[in-house]
């Protein structure tokens, strides 16, 4: 059977939500079950997934999820992150594992499926239903998720943590949340959306995200993605950015046996910047990829991006950061780098930092470098007696640490440097030192 | 201690050693002086085990076991630790995972658990302040962004936590001024020992005023041609090498 065949028995698996939510909704919803219908999954031929062939999670049957208890596996999970707490589980909010705690004025956090009326000039404003397959399937049939709306100079202090959790269920189930972020002008926030699972989940999360920045709004978002070996993980981030506001994106990709991650951001106003980090992990068989698409819409706007990586035994990465720098976007400046390290021989990346430049007033720099580690600091390591495996390993985590040391909660930080350093190869065993 | 005999070390094919011969026993102190290019560091570099030294010819052992056949952190375990001249920057890798693996990896060559948590922050904050260190220190990256004489206190603040048996210093006085030069002083001081011997590397009479040492030697062109107590220092500070050289041509 080719890609296009399995379009039907995906479209049947998810029919029973199409119908869910107010009349608007399901219009909306119908919409892109036609888009999906003609579009399908992805296939290897689209150059933006030349590396990524899903063909093995197409074949795959998913049902919808059904609400579980998961306490105990929710708080394993935690990362303890202080302030508001969503939970998800198998992708439906749990409002008895969450804290919504006490909202500032013009702050507004809401579970999506009970609210959706609340999302209506919001949802796919941002993202389009046909950036891809996926993208279609999520608007066509997302089940739950959040809108975290800030009104003009509302400012939340702590972090608004959203925890996803994978159960492992009899049948794989297809978990589809939507998460939107609206800030209003000079508003501010952190979200950070969390994914992880059972050992043995098996389940496919499709993650569609939206962030509308206004006027000198300013947001940071955290992606980390710890899902077990056995979950397929494609999400999209799509940023919209006006005058003067500031995206900072921290993307961590350790978990998964395919995970394919999608950022898109818009600067169309003069002074909007992008900062976007990420740090992919691969061992076993995992494959991992990282695509990012920076449109400099406007002069005067400025995106850098750093994105490492490690690669272990049989894993595969794929990166892609492209920015385009449009007619008339002069006075930009675009920094792009990827730096991968190969444990392994049988590991493979590729990569490519791609700039397309219209505009001839610019200052632009991207490069890539694929290496083994610097002999001169494994010397300077072993002289004071470490052995040669675990100097390997310190200096691997070190390569990590060039991105882990860019989060800012300390929870968080602390976690998955700890996360990463268990995460090498065993004869590192790094995990009593961090 | 330490016992190199008739070593012979060649760079790329170019002899650099030429017979090299030297003792060190417990408990003492000794500087190794002598012009540019006279092979000082290659005599350090040979016995840390650093790649590109070819050994052709002699040996070196240490408490009698065969240097030259150890791994690099073998030998730092057996006790022998050499403070760079130019410490490597090591970004990422923070002091306190380096001071905490390399104490561990040398108690457990010694048969020791590993040390715990409370322990070790007590002793390393001890270390810190004898050196003139602020704690965050602790927290940066190897060297990363610091001054020389950071650096430099670095390597030393290394020497103390581990406590080597035997300390090579190479040029530890380079770059420092004399505020640095004092504290590094100090810390090398503090680590003298009956049972701890100490090898100077040096360029400069300056050092050997602060850190005095038992015994000095002229290295030149792949040999020690004269040996002596300190006082051969202010002789050499004031006539320079040539007059050992030519002594020793004769």
């Amino acid at each position: 059977m080719s890609l296009s065949e399995y379009t039907d028995q995906w479209l049947s698996a998810v029919m029973p939500q199409v119908s869910e939510g107010p009349g608007w909704l399901t219009d909306l919803r119908q919409g892109a079950v036609e888009q999906f219908a003609t579009q399908g999954l992805p296939h290897a031929r689209l150059e933006n997934w030349k590396y990524t062939d899903v063909k093995a999670l197409a074949k795959r049957d998913f049902s919808l999820p059904k609400k579980v208890d998961a306490a105990e596996l929710v708080a394993e999970k935690s990362l303890g992150v202080q302030g508001l707490r969503l939970v998800f589980v198998d992708g439906l909010f749990s409002p008895e594992l969450s804290d919504l705690g006490d909202l500032p004025k013009g702050v507004n956090v809401l579970p999506l499926a009970d609210n959706a009326n609340a999302a209506k000039t919001v949802l796919g404003q941002v993202a389009a239903a046909n950036f891809s397959g996926f993208t279609a399937l999520n608007l066509a049939s997302w089940q739950d998720g959040v809108l975290i709306d800030l009104a003009n100079n509302a400012v939340l202090e702590q972090p608004v943590y959203l925890q996803f959790v994978s159960t492992a269920q009899e049948n794989a189930v297809l978990i589809q949340p939507r998460i939107l972020i609206k800030a209003g002008v000079h508003a501010q926030a952190t979200v950070i959306e969390h994914y992880s699972g059972a050992e043995e989940a098996a389940s496919f999360s499709n993650v569609v995200t939206e962030v509308d920045l206004a006027d000198g709004a300013r947001i940071t978002h955290y992606k980390l993605q710890q899902e077990s070996a056995k979950q397929y993980h494609v999400a999209s981030l799509h940023v919209q950015q006006q005058r003067d506001s500031r995206f900072t994106s921290h993307n961590i990709c350790l978990g998964g046996k395919l995970a394919r991650q999608d950022i898109q951001v818009e600067l169309n106003a003069e002074g909007a910047e992008v900062y976007l980090d990420g740090l992919y992990l691969g061992n076993g068989r995992q494959h991992l990829d990282n695509h990012t698409l920076v449109n400099h819409n406007a002069p005067h706007t400025n995106s850098n991006e750093d994105y490492k990586g490690i690669l272990n035994d049989r894993s595969r990465g794929v990166f892609n950061g492209r920015a385009v720098v449009h007619r008339n976007a002069q006075k930009i400046e675009a920094h792009q780098s990827n730096a991968n390290l190969l444990l392994s021989d049988k590991a493979e990346i590729d990569t490519k930092p791609e700039l397309e430049i219209y505009a001839d007033d610019v200052k632009c720099s991207h490069g890539s470098t694929t290496g083994q580690l610097d002999e001169s600091a494994l010397f300077a390591l072993r002289s004071r007696g470490i052995d040669e495996a675990m100097a390997r390993g310190l200096l691997t985590l070190a390569f990590a640490n060039e991105v882990i040391d860019r989060i800012e909660i300390p929870e968080v930080h602390d976690q998955i440097e700890e996360a990463v350093a268990g995460r090498l190869p065993e004869k590192f065993n790094l995990k009593g030192l961090v | 201690m330490l016992e190199v005999k008739d070593l012979r070390v060649s760079v790329e094919d170019k002899e650099i050693l030429k017979g090299l011969n030297l003792t060190i026993n417990p408990g003492e102190v000794h500087a190794i002086m002598g012009p540019n290019g006279a092979g000082k560091s290659t005599l350090s570099a040979v016995i840390a085990g650093r790649d590109g030294y070819e050994v052709t010819a002699g040996s070196i052992t240490f408490e009698g076991e065969n240097v030259l056949e150890m791994e690099i952190e073998e030998r730092a375990r057996a006790g022998m630790l050499l403070g760079f001249q130019y410490p490597v920057e090591i970004p990422g890798v923070k002091n306190v995972y380096l001071l905490k693996a390399a104490l561990n990896a040398k108690r457990k060559h010694l048969g020791l658990p590993e040390i715990e948590a409370p322990e070790f922050m007590k002793l390393v904050r001890e270390k810190l302040q004898f050196m003139k260190m602020d704690n965050s220190f602790l927290h940066r990256s190897v060297n990363e962004g610091f001054s020389g004489g950071e650096k430099k206190r670095n390597e030393i603040l290394q020497m103390l936590t581990l406590e080597p048996k035997l300390a090579l210093l190479d040029e530890i006085d380079s770059g420092l001024d004399i505020d640095a030069l004092k504290v590094v002083s100090e810390g090398v001081n503090s680590l003298r020992d009956a049972g701890r011997s100490i090898v100077m590397v040096t360029h400069y009479q300056r050092l050997l005023d602060y850190i005095v040492p038992d015994h000095i030697h002229v290295l030149s062109d792949g040999k020690i041609i004269k040996s002596g107590d300190k006082s051969l220092a202010l002789e050499l500070e004031k006539r320079g090498y040539d007059w050992v050289i030519e002594e020793a041509a004769q």
